[in-house]
């Protein structure tokens, strides 16, 4: 046996996310009490920016190792910078936050490093065994954190919740797993994909049982109907640094494993799962969307407007042309500001013991927190997909494949979707700037750091929006090799 | 093109956007300053399009002042400028209607007055961009970015009782009908980077991809919904008369002057020569739905109670002539038809502005509790008459020269057409007159109208310019016409030589008609 090629500098980052997520674990013990809150928010800091320097440098070639089980490509680097944003924005707001809610434990941020890691191997990993390996690292990790709030009963249920239906998904993935090995005796992607088209394995039970236990599993990370059952109650439960972590960062790995999983191991498949992931994608966006109008608390609504926004990105999705890919990596990051502004200014607009998470208690803040609220709005818009704001752009990308691919229905149901998305999201700039506040909210104490996330969203945003090129260009880079 | 070294176009939309930027650091304590300096900076905006008329060169119908760097350049998505006679005189509408509003809401806009500024400059903004982009998904963005200021000023400047209904009715109405646009706009793009090898958004260059007919029909469909509901055509009115009613006077001048020319503009720059195949087979029905629109809004406009509900459904009329004109599809036609978006700008926004100043006074607007007013307010009365025939279209004032060609156009498309759209000439002339009699002649009947002051210089100052430009436009009309006669012409030709209708006998040159 051949004793595999041990490359170090290819998973550089993970190595340094790693460090870092035990470095805080390690700091948590060993610095005093008071002095460790906001410290430790700050290292992971660091490391997460230390990681993003390593993870840069890479984007010059493509490098596989560890016996073609880990890939440093385009592909996997774009998601890692994905991961990384998400991660840094996640950590500013919660610095803030976990004091206030008296959730500052150091065990917090290393969870939220070792999630970032989890996510970064499901984008890199080519070898089914590393993505399930990713894959529950990262979900292990949010389980915890989804329960952080120990006193809050919402939020153990949340963390149980998804604890138990995230295990039976994991399962069902596992079993999808050990069928493709079962049929083709390999877990290397490439190997699969090369195996089923030279046996002509296409009407092999085995496998599209397979297709279907890893739609499942994918499709519960993901959130897409029917497997979208835990995520409003998960979302309004858990800890709203946790959810906006979730929201974009669970999503954008869950993602990045089917597109790679589907594109690379089971292309012969693609007539298959196109039918199955239309059907998916149509019921994703429109319950989401539908149920999303009748909200009352905005977590929830975010938690049902994120369902619907994995429908618009299966949209690309079922194109499946290099537009539609590409189109989905400018979505995913695109999504990770405007959704993470959106969560900010939630948290904002909370104190301690009072949450103010009903969408009434937005009513009237237009004018009296203007800022906040032009921020909401913009976050808010960009969602529905006005321009110029990035969640236009991204829509715009999403429909664009799918017209290319002539699924114009799909087009049509995604646009029309789309108008109805904006009922609900303007809902909320109406009570902010048509009403006047039945009850005041006062004493809000703006934490800095989630000041700083807000105004890094805000630029986000509009920068998507509005020079949507530089991105875009990446992204297309980023997938050369992967279809 | 520039003038002077400077990208005009450019210019003109993002100027507003300074002054807004500029207002954000004035104290919010000082309205009158916000008030002069957004004045001050609509105004130069003016100014900055006033060189646009002159250096216009109206012999080519080609665009001018052009613009073109890319925006996403992988995608052949281009920052793509330019105007021609069409859309010339819109762009010097919108800039030129804008420094009226900013004035008539000096004393009606007492709250927010920061942000009701800042919302309008945005608009502004969106409108010129709207008018100048030659880029489908530029032109769409722009089109979008309209929407959120005219949500704003709806909704939170409107009139208390409805505002938010009117508000959320108006966005959800434009934005169904644009998504599809949106959609439209893909399939056109790869539809003809797969016949060229082009990627292209740029509208001027998809002017050529001609598209089988079966296709047209639908792309078509897809744009004219967006821009009918804009216009709006029958049957897809039901929310102007509801953003009408509900929103401040200045909203109400701008949505009536600007916004709803750009469903008619949409039709005349990208429907009609994208789709020209389409557009011509359709024309019976488009023709029908403006015909049922003139007369069903005149005769809604008859009944109505409330002086700002007629005036909103007298512009669903007003558009119906537009729409007819335009589908034509002859020179008169097409000429009445811009002619005629100018002056419904300038008409309807006029009466929009009476309207308001004599709501600022009395804070109601329906017809039976004035009467007599003419006795109190005789400068006021002076003005409001002058407005109104010139909506009637009055030898004289604008509105005759626009109805007058677009009837002659649309008798020549079809006699039919002609009759009923005549008719509609007489629907119009009753309604005002019967509204102008029963708020200006007769007795005082209520004690409130007898103390009403007569309008105040500002008033006055905001009324003598569209007075100016009513019989400029109504007696002069060459200066206007000379500048879209040949972007008209090429429009035609264009236009006809897609279709293969037989080439009618060459029609004269408006102006020509008019010496």
């Amino acid at each position: 046996m051949k004793i595999p090629e041990i490359d170090l500098y290819l998973i550089a980052p993970e190595i340094i996310i790693t460090a870092f997520g035990f470095l805080v674990l390690l700091l948590d013990v060993f610095l005093p009490k008071e002095e460790r809150k906001g410290y430790l928010g700050i290292i992971s800091l660091i490391g997460i920016v230390v990681a993003f320097l390593f993870t840069l440098p890479q984007m010059r070639s493509v490098k596989s190792g560890f016996e073609g089980m880990f890939i440093s490509d385009g592909y996997a680097l774009f998601f890692k910078i994905t991961f990384l944003i998400i991660a840094f924005l996640t950590v500013l707001i919660s610095i803030g936050y976990t004091q206030r809610e008296g959730i500052a434990f150091g065990e917090y941020y290393a969870l939220i490093l070792f999630a970032t890691l989890g996510m970064m191997l499901m984008a890199a990993g080519t070898h089914l065994i590393i993505i399930f390996l990713g894959l529950e690292t990262m979900s292990i990790s949010i389980y915890i954190l989804a329960g952080m709030m120990r006193e809050d009963k919402r939020s153990v249920e949340a963390a149980l919740k998804y604890f138990l239906l995230g295990a039976f998904a994991t399962g069902f993935l596992l079993y999808g797993i050990a069928l493709i090995y079962g049929a083709t005796g390999s877990f290397h992607l490439k190997d699969i994909a090369s195996y089923i088209a030279t046996k002509n394995l296409l009407r092999s039970p085995m496998l599209l049982m397979s297709l279907v236990f890893l739609t499942i599993g994918f499709g519960f990370k993901i959130a897409s109907v029917p497997f979208h059952m835990w995520t409003p109650d998960v979302y309004e439960g858990a800890p709203t640094s946790i959810t906006a972590f979730m929201a974009t960062g669970v999503k954008a790995a869950g993602f990045s494993a089917l597109i790679r999983v589907f594109f690379s191991a089971l292309p012969a498949f693609r007539p298959d799962w196109t039918s199955i992931m239309w059907v998916i994608c149509v019921a994703t966006m429109t319950l989401g969307n539908i149920v999303a109008i009748s909200q009352t608390n905005i977590k929830r609504m975010l938690a049902y407007s994120s369902i619907a926004h994995a429908g618009y990105i299966l949209v690309a999705f079922v194109a499946g042309n290099d537009l539609g890919t590409s189109g989905i990596l400018f979505y995913l990051m695109a999504y990770a500001f405007m959704n993470i502004g959106a969560f900010t200014v939630v948290i904002l607009l909370g104190k301690k013991g009072e949450e103010n998470t009903l969408i009434s208690d937005y009513a009237g803040i237009g004018f009296k927190y203007p800022l906040l609220a032009a921020s909401m709005t913009i976050f808010l818009l960009s969602m529905a997909g006005i321009p110029p704001l990035g969640g236009f752009m991204a829509k715009f990308y999403v429909f664009s494949a799918a017209v290319k691919s002539k699924f114009y229905w799909l087009a049509i149901l995604g646009v029309l979707n789309s108008a109805v998305s904006v009922y609900y999201y303007l809902r909320v700039t109406v009570l902010m700037y048509f009403r006047e506040s039945e009850r005041e909210i006062t004493g809000l104490q703006f934490a800095p750091a989630s000041v700083i996330a807000l105004i890094l969203t805000v630029i986000g945003t509009l920068y998507m929006g509005i020079f949507p090129a530089n991105v875009l260009s990446l992204a297309q880079r980023s997938i050369a090799g992967l279809m | 093109m520039t003038i002077l070294g400077i990208p005009i176009l450019s210019l003109l939309i993002f100027f507003p956007i300074l002054g807004a930027i500029v207002l954000l650091f004035i104290n919010k304590e000082k309205p009158g300053t916000i008030r002069v300096v957004t004045l001050i900076f609509s105004l130069i905006e003016f100014i900055f399009s006033l060189p646009l008329f002159f250096a216009f060169d109206s012999k080519t119908a080609a665009m001018q002042f052009v613009e073109d760097w890319w925006w996403v350049q992988s995608y052949g998505i281009s920052y793509k400028l330019g105007i021609d006679g069409i859309s010339l005189l819109l762009v010097l509408l919108t800039t030129f209607l804008t420094v009226l509003c900013i004035l008539c809401s000096w004393t009606a806009i007492t709250f927010r007055v920061k942000e009701y500024m800042i919302s309008f400059l945005f608009l502004e903004t969106g409108m010129i961009g709207a008018l100048v982009a030659l880029d489908l998904v530029l032109f769409y963005v722009f089109w979008e970015v309209m929407l959120i200021p005219m949500y704003l000023l709806i909704g939170v400047w409107g009139d208390p009782k409805r505002r938010i209904y009117a508000a959320i009715k108006f966005f959800l109405f434009t934005m169904a009908g644009s998504v599809l646009m949106l959609v439209a706009i893909l399939v056109l793009y790869f539809l003809n980077q797969k016949a060229t090898g082009i990627s292209t958004f740029d509208a001027l260059e998809l002017y050529k991809s001609g598209l089988p007919a079966g296709t047209q029909y639908w792309l078509f469909a897809a744009f004219a919904l967006a821009f009918a509901i804009k216009v709006p055509m029958f049957p897809f009115h039901t929310w102007l008369p509801d953003a009408h009613t509900e929103a401040p006077t200045a909203g109400s001048v701008i949505l009536a002057g600007v916004l709803l020319k750009m469903g008619t503009y949409g039709f005349i720059r990208f429907a009609i020569p994208l789709f020209p195949k389409a557009a011509f087979d359709l024309m019976p029905l488009v023709s029908v739905l403006a015909l049922i629109g003139i007369i069903y809004g005149a005769l809604v406009s008859m009944m109505q109670p409330d002086l700002k509900r007629l005036v909103a459904f007298s512009s669903v009329s007003h558009l119906g002539y537009v729409m007819l004109g335009m589908f034509a599809f002859n020179m008169q036609g097409i000429e009445g038809s811009i002619y005629q978006m100018l002056n419904h700008g300038i008409s309807t926004g006029s009466l929009f502005l009476i309207v308001g100043m004599v709501y600022e006074r009395r804070h109601t607007r329906l017809i039976a509790d004035f009467g007599g007013l003419s006795k109190v307010m005789p400068i006021y009365a002076v003005f409001f008459m002058i407005v109104t025939l010139s909506s009637i279209g009055l030898p004289g004032t604008n509105g005759f020269v626009g109805e007058f060609l677009i009837l002659l156009g649309a008798f020549q498309a079809n006699v039919v057409y002609g009759v009923l759209a005549a008719s509609g000439v007489i629907l119009g002339a009753a309604y005002m007159l019967w509204m102008f009699q029963r708020v200006m002649f007769g007795k005082i009947t209520k004690p409130e109208n007898e103390k009403l002051k007569d309008l105040n210089a500002r008033e006055i100052t905001i009324l003598v310019p569209m007075v100016i430009v009513i019989f400029l436009m109504g007696i002069y009309p060459k200066l206007f016409f000379s500048k879209m006669d040949a972007s008209v012409e090429k429009f035609i030709k264009d236009f006809k030589g897609k279709v293969e209708m037989k080439a009618d006998l060459p029609s004269p040159k408006v102006a020509e008609v008019k010496k």
